[in-house]
């Protein structure tokens, strides 16, 4: 127990293992820790914006769905309302060629009407004149009184 | 108890004293084998067991702390680089809670006090008796295996520290200020020598009072380390005295081991904390 040159081999190797310990242990430690604390709030910091972006992603989908939604309702009622637009322009359509279609038929009717009533006319005539002929063969010459026959068949 | 039946003083005598190597009365260099011939050696002489054994684990702390600084990486720390940032982190956060200057030499200053200390103090808690007597059966006449129970080792670490807070006084206010600090306060100028003195005392206690702390309670523990196995020593037959004295030595050990845990801990660490606070008021402009 006295105090012997001990005190300095001491006091030496004291200042060479703090001298050690400050050029080899402790900075590396230390950027270790720090690079970990960083990484640490990286994470955290992305954790963080991840959420962020969550909820905005959801609240986007959110109002897509609502708007896709809106557009389908949208679509659906013009479709009826098309759908009603094309029925009533096919009825309107559908009464416009009944209607064409009677008139043609009256028409041809009326026609064929006129024209059997020609004819009938003109037979009458005929046999009118074939019976004036019957009666006036003698006496009327045709060549002669042509011009009078056609003005009677004509006012007939 | 080592080899040869010795009186309880003899005991302890062997086991407060220091392997010293040095030179010895005959004029050739060697061991004493005396407390009387390690004390005649003199001043040039060196207590080879707490060389040896501070080196070692000063060593072994080095070792085991800048592997794990090498392989250290940011990412999950695992088993030894995981209780080794633990203690640094204690390390950083004390020391910059009683710490207010910029200086990268305290923090490893005082990571090394700390665990060299503590590492050195744990040798108390090894049972009293193994190594001297291991170290006795291979020829080697005594052997102390607590380092910090050698006024050398504790008075070699606080006068390192004293150098290390005079040199910060200098550089941080010049050797003008640091004289001045001495000789112009706390009663002003004309007080001179009362504020030499007082200011010197103040700063020479500082060593001093580290080493003596440290060095007074390792070894007053190692005393009681030394009373308790005495006493469960001291049992001569069979019998019911000296079962029960037996049986005490093993709970008291036990015990005191349990509570030492605490002083070795605690010693380490106000070292370190008085360290580090001397080393701040060094840094201080006024304190």
């Amino acid at each position: 127990m006295n105090i012997n040159a001990t005190l300095l081999g001491q006091t030496i190797m004291f200042i060479l293992f703090v001298w050690f310990c400050m050029r080899f242990v402790w900075p590396p430690i230390m950027q270790v820790l720090t690079a970990r604390k960083q990484l640490i709030a990286d994470g955290l910091a992305a954790g963080e914006r991840g959420k962020h972006e969550l909820e905005l992603a959801s609240r986007r989908a959110a109002e897509g769905m609502h708007e896709a939604k809106q557009k389908a309702a949208d679509v659906i009622a013009q479709a009826e309302k098309r759908a009603t637009q094309i029925i009533e322009e096919a009825k309107a359509h559908g009464k416009e060629e009944g209607d064409r279609l009677v008139s043609g038929a009256k028409a041809e009717m009326e026609q064929e009407v006129h024209r059997a009533k020609e004819l009938l006319r003109q037979q009458v005539a005929d046999l009118a004149i074939a019976g004036a002929e019957k009666i006036l063969r003698r006496e009327i010459d045709a060549k002669a009184h042509a011009e009078l026959l056609t003005l009677i068949k004509s006012e007939l | 108890m080592s080899g040869e039946t010795l009186t309880s003083s003899e005991y302890i005598r062997h086991h407060l004293q220091n392997l010293t190597f040095g030179k010895l009365p005959d004029g050739s260099w060697g061991i004493a084998h005396s407390a009387e011939q390690a004390k005649e050696m003199g001043f040039w002489a060196i207590n080879l067991d707490t060389t040896i054994v501070s080196f070692v684990l000063g060593a072994l702390f080095l070792f085991v702390f800048s592997r794990a600084a090498q392989k250290a990486s940011a990412g999950v720390p695992t088993g030894i680089q995981n209780f080794v940032e633990w203690i640094v982190e204690f390390i950083d956060t004390s020391v910059r809670g009683s710490f207010t200057a910029r200086n990268d030499m305290v923090a490893p200053l005082a990571l090394t006090i700390f665990a060299w200390i503590l590492l050195m103090n744990l040798m108390d808690l090894l049972p009293i008796d193994y190594l001297p007597l291991i170290a006795h059966a291979a020829g080697i006449p005594f052997l102390k295996v607590v380092p910090t129970t050698d006024p050398n080792a504790t008075f070699g670490m606080s006068i390192g520290v004293f150098v290390l807070v005079v040199f910060y006084s200098i550089k941080m206010k010049g050797l003008g200020g640091f004289v001045g600090e001495l000789t112009l306060q706390p009663f002003g100028k004309f007080g001179m020598p009362a504020n030499l003195f007082l200011e010197g005392v103040n700063l020479i206690a500082k060593p001093i009072s580290l080493a003596l702390r440290l060095f007074g309670n390792m070894y007053a523990g190692e005393m009681i380390f030394i009373l308790i196995a005495l006493m469960g020593a001291s049992w001569a037959s069979v019998s019911f005295g000296s079962t029960l004295l037996f049986g005490s030595q093993v709970v008291l050990s036990l015990g005191w081991a349990i509570f030492h845990i605490l002083i070795v801990t605690l010693q380490a660490f106000i070292f370190m904390t008085l360290t580090v606070v001397y080393l701040d008021m060094a840094h201080q402009e006024h304190h």
